[in-house]
């Protein structure tokens, strides 16, 4: 069972949190990234998302090691993120973390999310009525 | 020396590809593969600014220095979560 995983299929809120099953644990938080179905205003058909799968899941890989250097606390970290033609309403990520008691789970999660923005390599695309479009936060060469 | 490069979205869309070999002089960087690349393809023009390279599945600078079969992903901006 991968912790870090780039999938086309739909996923699982339970079946993610699920791979945290420990005794020694006893808190999960998760982040659950659902398809609006707008932006700014404008009507979201569907998105496409793309990703380079075994990049991805290297890159997803890092952000659980950097999480678990910087918070002691978190057990094991998992992400999932759903790549293909998604609806709205469909789950395309699901970040979930483990610890023995709560502090500092929700500064870690928020962690993930936004370093899941910033360097994984995926790439959304938004399709509208009269148009399409590839998104990002990120609009800038790395590292 | 021969590479494999990869795209992904809007270069990929706009080259029609997402995957090329390249043949390049030993000693060649990152920096030199940009260069190769808008020249043979000038539809990249508009995208190479923003790319990042990955070598090998890692993120690398632009004068990293290349080997023969490295795989090089051209990466646009991402957008995942």
């Amino acid at each position: 069972m991968k912790l870090f995983e780039i999938t086309t299929g739909d996923i699982s809120v339970d079946k993610v949190v699920a791979r945290l099953n420990d005794p020694a644990i006893g808190a999960v938080v998760t982040f659950v990234g659902v398809v609006r179905g707008e932006t700014d205003g404008r009507e979201v058909r569907c998105l496409e998302y793309e990703a380079y799968p075994e990049m991805a899941e290297e890159t997803l890989r890092q952000i659980g090691e950097e999480i678990r250097a910087r918070w002691e606390t978190i057990r094991e970290v998992t992400i999932v993120h759903r790549v293909g033609r998604l609806e709205i309403g469909e789950t395309a990520v699901v970040i979930a973390l483990s610890a023995a008691h709560r502090p500092e789970m929700f500064d870690a999660l928020h962690y993930a999310i936004d370093r899941l923005k910033e360097i994984v390599p995926i790439w959304k695309k938004e399709v509208w009525a009269d148009g399409e479009e590839w998104m990002s936060e990120h609009p800038h060469r790395l590292p | 020396m021969e590479i494999k490069v990869k795209f992904f979205a809007a270069p990929k869309e706009a080259l029609g590809t997402g995957k090329i070999k390249l043949e390049l002089p030993p000693g060649s960087t990152v920096e030199d593969m940009i260069d190769l690349l808008k020249e043979r393809h000038p539809v990249l023009e508009a995208y190479v600014r923003f790319i990042s390279v990955a070598v090998n599945r890692a993120y690398v600078g632009m004068q990293t220095e290349l080997h023969d079969g490295d795989e090089v992903a051209c990466l646009p901006p991402v957008g995942g979560g």
